[in-house]
This record gives C-alpha cells, sequence and structure tokens, in this order.
C-alpha cells in the first residue's frame, strides 16, 4: 500500500478492473501528452525520521520569526500576545477537528461559541448584530461593500487611499462580475480629505468607505466624514481593528453603517498571512441582507436556553442565486479562538491591551521623532502604528535592522511607489521598555 | 379553498384586484398556506417602475422565502406597511389586509393574459 493513498496493490486492480482497463497508465491517457509528465518525479530518496527531523529544524533556524526578533511588523498583521488559554482550549480535539458543523442545532457547544462571539463583537463595535464571521478583513470589506450595493441598488464605491490596498484589490475583485465601480477618495497628510468628500455628489454612491486607524495608522474623524456625506442615503462601512474599539468610541456611535475588520489581533497566530478572521457587524437596517451564517438565541420545547441559525433564508442553500452571499460558512475555529481571547481578557484585559499598545507606540514614536534625520509623519492622532521617515531607503533599513535582531517595520513603497523612505512601524503590548530603547539605539546608529 | 371571483391571478399564485389603472397586488391564500408563517415582507421601492415578470419583492417564511412577481407592468404607487409590524396579515387575510403594493398600470392589456379565478381554481385543485 502506498503511503498517502489508502488502497492495496488488489484494490487497484480490481477499480482498473471495473473500467475495463489495464494499468493506471491507462487511465491517465485522456490527458493530452504534452502536458503529461513521465517517469519518476524527481525526489530524493527516503530519508529516516531523525535525519528528516534534523535537516528541517535547521531550515527553521535559519529563518526569522517573531520568536527570534523583536518584531514592528504591523499593515493589517499584529503581534499581540496570546495568553496559553487561547491555543490549549482551541488545540482541543473537538474544536480543531471541526469544520462547520452541518447538524448545525445538534452542536449546541460550537453554537454557544459562536453566539458569545457574535456577541462581543457587538460590543466592541456598538452595532446591532454580527455574523459568525468571514475569511479575512479584506473578504469582509468585499462583503460590505456588495451589501451596500444590493441595499442601495448604487453601484459606486468611494474608497479611501488611506484603506489598506491590500483590502481594495479584494474588494475590487469580488465586484468584478457585478458591475461595482470603486472610486478613490484621496488623502491629504494621510487623512481622507474632507473638503474633497463634502463637495462631491453621493446620489449615486452606494458606499463611503474609511479605515481607522487606517493603513498608515492614523485615525481618521468618522463623525465628521458622517457629517460630509449629508443626506445622501449613502452607507458608511469603516473597516476596524478590534483592539483599537476597546479605548476608543465604537464605530457606530460615529455614524458607521457597517463595521468589519480583521480579527488576527484577537489571538490569532500571525503565521504567514492566514487563517484570518474576518469579522462584520451591521445595524439592524441590514439584518436581512448581512451575508454569512448568524448564531440566535431561543429557547427549547422544555423552556430551556438553546442556540439556533437564524435569519437562515439569507443563505445560498434556500435564496439561491439571490441569497445574501455566496459564503455559507464561517472561519469557525478563528472566530472560537477570538472568543476565547476577548473572554479571557475581558473587558478590562482588552482596554488594558489596548492602552499599553498606544502608549509604547506613542513613546517610540516620540522618541524617533528627536533622531537627527528621522521623522514621524502626519499627526499624532495614532494608535499603535505610524509611518517614520528615514534618513536611508525603508528596505536597506529592515535589512540592517534584520541583522541585528529586529523586523523593524514594513517598507510603505511596497504599498505606495514613491515614498521609498517610509518605514510603517507597529508596537503592541509586548514589546518592552528595554526593547525598544534598543530599537532607539539602533536607529541612532542609521543616518 | 378560498378565490375570490372578482380578482385575477398568476401561474405564481399572485392575485390582482383592478380599480381603474390601479393595480392592488398580494399573494393567494393558497400561496400563503404552502409557505406557512410569514417573517418578513420584502417590499419594492415605491416610485420605481418595472415589467411584468420582475421580481418586485419577497415573502420570508420560518424555512422559505418566496419571490413576488409583478403580475402587470407599471410604477409602484402604494406600499401596505402594515406588513413590517404584521407579515402574519397574509396567513390571517391573504385577499384583504395582507395586500402587498399597488401599481399604477402603464399597459392594462396585460390583463387578458391572467387567469379567471376558475381558471386559477382548476390550478390549485
Amino acid at each position: 500500500m502506498h503511503q498517502y493513498i489508502p488502497n492495496t496493490v488488489d484494490d487497484q486492480r480490481k477499480m482498473l478492473a471495473e473500467l475495463g482497463l489495464g494499468t493506471f497508465e491507462e487511465l491517465l491517457t485522456l490527458i493530452p501528452d504534452g502536458i503529461r509528465f513521465k517517469g519518476d518525479l524527481p525526489l530524493a530518496a527516503g530519508v529516516s525520521e531523525l535525519e528528516h527531523k534534523s535537516t528541517v529544524s535547521e531550515l527553521s533556524r535559519s529563518g526569522v520569526s517573531t520568536s527570534s526578533h523583536v518584531s514592528f511588523l504591523g499593515a493589517g498583521s499584529y503581534d499581540h500576545y496570546i495568553p496559553q488559554i487561547v491555543d490549549f482550549l482551541t488545540a482541543r480535539s473537538e474544536f480543531y477537528t471541526a469544520y462547520t458543523p452541518y447538524q448545525a442545532e445538534v452542536s449546541q457547544g460550537t453554537l454557544q461559541a459562536m453566539f458569545e462571539y457574535q456577541s462581543m463583537i457587538c460590543e466592541l463595535t456598538g452595532m446591532d448584530i454580527s455574523n459568525a464571521s468571514l475569511y479575512d478583513g479584506a473578504s469582509a470589506l468585499a462583503e460590505a461593500c456588495l451589501l451596500a450595493v444590493r441595499h442601495t441598488q448604487r453601484h459606486r464605491i468611494l474608497i479611501a487611499e488611506t484603506v489598506n490596498p491590500v483590502y481594495r484589490e479584494v474588494a475590487e475583485t469580488y465586484g468584478q462580475a457585478l458591475d461595482v465601480k470603486y472610486e478613490t477618495l484621496s488623502n491629504g497628510n494621510r487623512q481622507i480629505n474632507l473638503a474633497e468628500l463634502s463637495a462631491m455628489d453621493l446620489s449615486d454612491v452606494a458606499a463611503v468607505v474609511v479605515q481607522t486607524p487606517n493603513f498608515f495608522g492614523t485615525l481618521e474623524d468618522v463623525s465628521a466624514i458622517k457629517k460630509a456625506m449629508g443626506e445622501s442615503g449613502t452607507l458608511l462601512i469603516t473597516i476596524n481593528n478590534p483592539i483599537s474599539l476597546a479605548l476608543l468610541k465604537s464605530p457606530a456611535e460615529l455614524g458607521a453603517d457597517i463595521s468589519v475588520g480583521e480579527g488576527q489581533t484577537l489571538g490569532a497566530h500571525q503565521s504567514f498571512g492566514g487563517p484570518y478572521l474576518g469579522f462584520m457587524a451591521v445595524k439592524i437596517a441590514f439584518a436581512r441582507k448581512i451575508p454569512g451564517r448568524i448564531i440566535g438565541e431561543t429557547v427549547d420545547n422544555q423552556g430551556r436556553r438553546a442556540f439556533v441559525m437564524v435569519l437562515r433564508t439569507r443563505e445560498q442553500d434556500i435564496r439561491r442565486e439571490r441569497a445574501s452571499s455566496n459564503i455559507c460558512s464561517n472561519q469557525g475555529l478563528l472566530a472560537l479562538t477570538a472568543c476565547i481571547y476577548m473572554a479571557a481578557l475581558g473587558k478590562r484585559g482588552l482596554r488594558e491591551v489596548a492602552e499599553l499598545s498606544t502608549q509604547k507606540a506613542h513613546y517610540l514614536a516620540d522618541e524617533i521623532g528627536q533622531i537627527p534625520g528621522f521623522g514621524v509623519k502626519g499627526n499624532s492622532l495614532f494608535f499603535n502604528e505610524f509611518v517614520v521617515t528615514c534618513p536611508i531607503p525603508a528596505k536597506t533599513l529592515i535589512e540592517r535592522a534584520g541583522a541585528v535582531g529586529f523586523l523593524a517595520g514594513v517598507a510603505v513603497e511596497d504599498f505606495f511607489p514613491g515614498s521609498p523612505n517610509e518605514l510603517l512601524v507597529a508596537v503592541t503590548e509586548k514589546r518592552t521598555r528595554s526593547e525598544l530603547d534598543r530599537f532607539i539605539n539602533f536607529l541612532k546608529t542609521i543616518s | 379553498m378560498n378565490v375570490p371571483e372578482n380578482l385575477k391571478y398568476t401561474e405564481e399564485h399572485e392575485w390582482i384586484k383592478v380599480d381603474q389603472n390601479i393595480a392592488t397586488v398580494g399573494v393567494t391564500d393558497y400561496a400563503q398556506g404552502e409557505l406557512g408563517d410569514v417573517v418578513f415582507v420584502e417590499m419594492p421601492t415605491l416610485g420605481k417602475s418595472f415589467k411584468k415578470g420582475d421580481v418586485v419583492a419577497s415573502i420570508e417564511a420560518v424555512k422559505t422565502v418566496a419571490e413576488v412577481y409583478l403580475p402587470v407592468s407599471g410604477k409602484v404607487v402604494e406600499l401596505n406597511d402594515a406588513l413590517n409590524d404584521a407579515p402574519e396579515s397574509i396567513n390571517e387575510d391573504a385577499f384583504g389586509n395582507g395586500w402587498m403594493f399597488k401599481i399604477e398600470m402603464s399597459d392594462p392589456s396585460e390583463l387578458d393574459s391572467l387567469m379567471t379565478a376558475e381558471r386559477y381554481k382548476d390550478l390549485i385543485e
């Protein structure tokens, strides 16, 4: 029997006989000759487990991670501390091996976890309804835009230039077949240009999309943006960092209709960009237009508290092509992770994470601003991330920092060509005073 | 089965009542019985014009949802807002309080293609 294919030579012979074929090769004759690989794959001979392990460990030692280096990486993914209990509980096999429950109501535990997750997302965003999660922040934005298009029957979306460009790319990809037009709302000094927005005719605009803190870390003036939008009937979509909401006014309070964002900060490892968690919360008016699964609380036939999937008629299996989304699934394990993380930290803990991140980021920004040749751009209204103007190209600085144990940040150039010396620096509660001071001392050696 | 004589019907189980060039539209008693408890009604946009056969509204029951097709072309001139708070009116009084919206007809000759009460009775029996 093959190591990874669970059938024997005898099984294979029987299956081939059933098909009237003699060999496995005959089965492949339908694949055109030109694109068919023949012969043996050029793989080395097998090695023992011991040899394999030591090779892999050696490879892994040559890599760089947030454990080997002090990380200031951000731009959508942040190095927050993950309490032991989060990994311990989510790694339980009941959770870890389960995909979406198809006999949902039997899985009361899973449904309750999703319900708690939704409730906490609603508390953070101030919104009325949260779904049970989407794939990641970018796809959550894409779905929010489609919701706005469905609701308003308009096809233009104004998206701030200060929104993470990767999110915009995903939203545009989703919108292609649906004739959604994305237009840019320009920025002045790393913030939305309010004057430009006020002067615009929004009567055929489905939504305005704003990220706060935005890609550059700066907070946008959401209530002023809402005001500038007037009575246009245009929806306001905000992309929020859920950790920041422990400290800042909620998007609902500031006038947003839909709040979406990346939930990686809520207990998920950065990994290599995923799997992450998209959250989406809306005002009650959009209850029947929100995509994804929603869990509700009810009572069973004996009056006991129970959980069920609600507003199911929005979904694909019932509504077919008129469903609110093609997504009938959710990012269950990551939503559970977020749920456990938020429950473990509690209201105070979450606020502490937000406060410490802010204080440390501002300390670092202040200190960097005093180093000759360096500048901290934009205004001081930022949460845990800011742009540093360096005396040398950011990419060169990142390389030199890597050699001495720092992941210095993200080069803005990679997202906004034309700004080679700008470095996006993020600070979380994990950074110690001594790490920050060591980084400052390193920067002082750069000129 | 209740099928009033003075109305016109569609194969998709809508009824239509004509008064001059205004047509009142709802779904039939048979349709509501098939759907079960109605929990929500999504209405067309007031003032918007549609063509015969367009999907203009939907009726959401506990486990399913039914689209409502426009029986005749025209402009939506009135909505039964009472259904927002009492969607169950469709179950309780499909031909009365359960009416959904009114259409100002742009081509009344389209009425000829609709079914009489008698033919509709044949359809559902």
